[in-house]
């Protein structure tokens, strides 16, 4: 039985959607970076992501040329797994949520490119494990005694909860560091996104019991210390996180803990 | 006998367990594992942070029953079993439900931001098939938010060494080593039917390799995108259960697919707006004019037909899934009474999904998370418009088929090996890829607490197992593994040469569009037999043409137009067990419906439909089957354990009606309305 056909994006719109693409074969491939175009059918509703997914369809440059796909990172397709990061027309976002016609609206050429703050493995695919590295130098977690039951955890107010889940949305996409003058791969800055990590850990009552570890793995070179508080960050970050508060308590602390915390040895 | 050591292979090598998958499944598994001291490989097609799991939204279930309501974990058993239709085994559900409020209490202690109440605990909402408040959440990304907590407790058995029996740390290893961007290809099995390990893709460098493992768990969720676009995510394309289906596993209930009333369109996915959205008010409606065409807003009170509080007066905008689904299909499909399109002029299958009568405040602390997707992705702020929704693919209640063993008290019995077993002995499924919780259809809210019940249940059972196998995987001749590895090389290679020179050859991706709007089109909402024939036809001619598939890419590194092919090979197979099933169930129970077939027939199909290949393009229906565990044969038959909770006829038109419990505590009382402002 035809189940919401009429609404189902089968057919083009008729248009077209014109895509520019920097393009590399694998990583310090350098000699290989160069850009490709393509137009593909402009379908209802549709996203740089299914754009993409058009080429996978009919691989074949505005010049004429069968190529290889394009390659790029997609899961969840609503801006919550953080994959599909990359730079559209200059400006790094998502792109299953950055729409044809808010980019385009006239039919005017989409840019896309890697973020160029991480490793190439391959066209738009970069290598993003050292952000995952860093969230184990912060300790971004609760020191659980384990989980066999022990009933419920520490009472909330809701303000408080407030104050942690906004925090606690980082999908580890990349952007706050695509975007921070401070932060490169040849630079040993840690970035926002991991310290914010260290001030949602270090307000939860269990997590603050080891507040100061986590302190203490930003305090050193990379740490909080080298933000310039461009501010960079915050603008780009597509979950709103509120990352130069976070920047700033963190800083406050550490300080606190370089001055105070040998007394308290 | 078992070996000597649990930690150490005779040559002196760690001895390693293979999870694949890290959604919330497979990471709780991976907790239990390193909780039982079973070191792990945990492999998985993404950075296990950004599995499906991160998309759930609305909430988990656990009777708490902090509103006073008189929940229970009782209560919970009876809707899940009867939210199922009875095809459900109620052992493992009755686990579920009695492990529920420890496992949110956990998850709770792992600092999940969940919503709170007043007086700072736990707040819960209504969710569909049930009066209670018995759902906790996290704003509107609980499944982002407990994926979060999981994934951050497995980074720290990540940096936790691997110690021997006399709790020396071994240099170097560590409890779990993580294989992201790797693609399950196939278990290996030994000559005794064991599974002893797996082969995997890296797809970075494209490179095969064999994992020696004593035991291999397969926690790869969903198979939406078999229906082309659904509500999943892009990656779950149910390949690496269509691999162990292919290599012996049983399938059981494939015909069972969950369509979720309230979506949105999109090019390349229908994004989910959560059932949530009506657990916390939100209506369903229609205007009551065919012919009318303003726009929702400008529609007044008096000519809204609020279609399910009408049909289903006991349990209105939360009725389970399979039901609103098909009112909406009525609605829409049959009367033509959807939503006028100023686009095409003409009424879309569509229907309203309204919040605008609640306070904007209340919506952003709890619904912020979709109320965004749909401003975001529909271009429409729902805070001052009804949304615009439609029914879309969401969940597969079938899938590998997984034994489990019963205690005295008619609960799960933790710890036995059987737990989460397939019928190929060391090999294990759990989450969304299993069958086992949801019988004919899954209660909103259920696959979360199903996901990390089922890691708590498959976790202990590998611990068992392994720790009583007489050899460990890696004391196997290496011929073993070196064989599957070489098998799927050739298999790899196959793919990246076959056609390269043909004229014509096929695009995968587009083969996968035809199976997508194929299956769409008839194995969804109503099904038919002649139209099922016809898509078994169509999946014939799709088995032929995949033949002829050229990969659209050559490249030795990050290969995604081969891996498709190979993804797409796997979705055929899959296709052919859910319409094949569906066809050959001739009645109507829960998300599977035939009009020709209105009624459920316990007689002939209160069964487990056990699929298991035969070759390309054939299905065997088996009605039992025997494996070997731990040197004991084990017999289990397709017969539905219903013993705590006895088969009835299942309708929501009458409050309380899915719990004799509840129906008594309730004083069948109607529920509050849904439109009452919090
Ligand atoms: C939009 C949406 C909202 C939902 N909301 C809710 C909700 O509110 N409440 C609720 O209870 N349920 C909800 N669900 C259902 C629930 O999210 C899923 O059923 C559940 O998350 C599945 O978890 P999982 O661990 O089984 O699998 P997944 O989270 O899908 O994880 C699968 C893992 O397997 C890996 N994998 C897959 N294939 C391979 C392979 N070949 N090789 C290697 N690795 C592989 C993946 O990388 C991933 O790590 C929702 C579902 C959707 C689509
Ligand atoms: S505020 Fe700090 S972290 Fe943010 S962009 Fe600026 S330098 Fe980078
Ligand atoms: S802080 Fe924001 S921008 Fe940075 S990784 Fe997290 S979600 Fe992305
Ligand atoms: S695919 Fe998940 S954020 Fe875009």
């Amino acid at each position: 039985m035809t189940m919401a056909e009429g609404t189902t994006a089968k057919e083009g719109t008729g248009k077209l959607v014109h895509l520019r693409i920097k393009r590399q074969d694998g990583p310090g491939k350098a000699d290989t970076i160069r850009w490709e175009e393509f137009n593909v059918p402009k379908l209802p509703q549709m996203n740089v992501n299914s754009a993409l997914q058009q080429i996978q369809k009919d691989p074949v440059t505005t010049a004429g040329k069968t190529v290889a796909p394009v390659v790029w990172e997609a899961a969840c397709l609503e801006e919550v797994c953080g994959s599909c990061t990359m730079l559209i027309n200059g400006k790094v976002r998502q792109a299953c949520s950055a729409l044809v016609d808010q980019l385009a609206p006239n039919g005017e050429v989409i840019t896309i490119e890697p973020m160029s703050k991480f490793p190439c493995e391959r066209d738009l695919i970069v290598d993003r494990s050292r952000m995952f590295e860093s969230l184990k130098q912060v300790k971004a977690w609760i020191e659980l005694d384990g989980t066999h039951e022990l009933g419920p955890g520490p009472r909330e107010s809701q303000e408080s909860q407030e104050e942690r889940y906004p925090l606690s949305r980082c999908m580890t996409c990349g952007c706050c560091l695509e975007a921070c003058p401070q932060y490169s791969d040849a630079s040993p800055f840690i970035g926002p996104a991991a310290l914010n990590q260290v001030r949602l850990f270090n307000l939860h009552p269990s997590g603050a019991m080891h507040k100061n570890a986590r302190l203490e793995s930003v305090m050193g070179e990379g740490g909080v210390a080298d933000c310039g508080k461009a501010q960079n960050c915050v603008e780009v970050c597509p979950k709103e996180i509120p990352l130069v508060d976070s920047i700033s308590v963190v800083a406050r602390e550490t300080t606190k803990r370089m001055l105070f915390g040998w007394l308290l040895k | 006998m078992a070996a000597k050591s649990t930690i150490k292979s005779e040559g002196g090598k760690v001895r390693r367990v293979i999870v694949v998958g890290g959604g919330l499944a497979g990471l709780m598994t991976v907790i239990k594992l390193c909780e039982a001291k079973v070191p792990v490989d945990l492999i998985s097609l993404v950075p296990v942070k950004r599995s499906h799991s991160a998309c759930a939204q609305g909430g988990i279930n656990a009777s708490v029953n902090t509103k006073g309501e008189g929940d229970s974990p009782q209560v919970h058993l009876e809707e899940t079993a009867y939210g199922g239709d009875f095809l459900g085994n109620q052992p493992p559900i009755k686990g579920m439900a009695d492990a529920a409020p420890g496992i949110v209490y956990m998850l709770d202690r792992m600092g999940v931001p969940f919503n709170r109440t007043a007086e700072g605990l736990l707040d819960f909402r209504r969710f569909g098939g049930t009066l209670f408040h018995r759902t906790a959440f996290a704003g509107a990304t609980t499944g982002q938010q407990l994926l979060y907590a999981l994934d951050e407790q497995v980074r720290r058995w990540e940096t936790t060494d691997v110690t021997d029996e006399h709790g020396v740390s071994l240099p170097g290893e560590k409890m779990v080593r993580k294989f992201e961007f790797w693609d399950f290809l196939q278990a290996i099995i030994d000559d005794n039917g064991n599974c002893v390990g797996c082969v995997a893709q890296d797809l970075k460098s494209m490179h095969i390799k064999h994992f020696p493992g004593d035991a291999v768990v397969l926690a790869t969720g969903g198979c939406g995108i078999v229906f082309g676009r659904s509500t999943l995510s892009v990656i779950c394309t149910g390949t690496a259960a269509a691999a162990a289906y292919q290599q012996g596993a049983c399938y059981a209930n494939g015909e069972f697919i969950q369509v979720h009333p309230t979506a949105i369109p999109g090019a390349d996915k229908l994004r989910l707006i959560s059932e949530s959205a009506r657990g916390e008010g939100g209506r369903v409606w229609v205007p009551k004019d065919k012919n009318e065409k303003r726009e929702g807003r400008d529609v007044p009170e008096k000519e809204r037909d609020y279609l399910l509080e009408r049909m289903y007066p006991g349990y209105g905008n939360l009725v389970p899934r399979d039901i609103a689904s098909r009112a909406i299909f009525q609605t829409c499909f049959h009367e033509e009474r959807g939503i006028y399109s100023t686009i095409t002029g003409k009424n879309e299958d569509e229907v309203y999904l309204d919040l605008t009568h609640k306070d904007e405040k209340f919506l952003r602390g709890k619904l912020a998370g979709i109320l965004e997707i749909y401003e975001k992705f529909a271009g429409v702020d729902p805070y001052k418009n009804p949304m615009k929704v439609f029914p879309a693919v969401h969940y597969s209640m079938g899938g590998l088929w997984v034994d489990y063993e019963r205690d005295a008290k008619g609960s799960l019995r933790v710890g036995s090996p059987r737990n989460h077993s397939t019928n190929i002995p060391g090999l294990y499924a759990v989450g969304e890829v299993d069958y086992q919780y949801h019988g004919a259809n899954r209660l909103g809210a259920n696959s979360l607490l199903s996901c990390l019940w089922g890691g708590m249940a498959c976790g202990p059972a590998v611990a068992t197992y392994t720790r009583n196998l007489a050899k460990s995987a890696l004391d196997l001749p290496s011929s073993t593994f070196e064989k599957a590895e070489k098998r799927a090389l050739a298999d790899y290679e196959r793919i990246l040469k076959q056609n390269q020179d043909k004229k014509n050859a096929e695009n995968a991706y587009r083969l996968h569009q035809e199976l997508g709007d194929t299956m769409l089109r008839d194995v969804t909402i109503e099904r038919h037999n002649d139209q099922l024939e016809k898509v078994l036809t169509k999946l014939d001619e799709l088995d032929e043409r995949v033949k002829n598939v050229k990969s659209t890419d050559d490249s030795p590194r990050v290969n995604q137009g081969a891996q498709f092919v190979r993804h797409l090979e796997n979705m055929l197979v899959l296709a052919r067990v859910i319409a094949q099933g569906a066809k050959d169930r001739d009645e109507s129970r829960g998300a599977h419906y035939k009009p020709d077939f209105p009624k459920r027939n316990d007689e002939e199909f209160l069964r487990t439909t056990m699929a298991m290949h035969e070759k390309k393009g054939a299905v065997k229906y088996v009605r039992e089957l025997d494996y070997s565990l731990a040197g004991a044969n084990v017999h289990v038959t397709d017969a539905v354990d219903t013993t705590l909770v006895a088969p009835r006829t299942r309708s929501y038109e009458q409050a309380g009606a899915a719990s004799a419990a509840a129906a008594s505590k309730l004083d069948t009382k109607q529920p509050q309305s849904a439109g009452k402002s919090a």
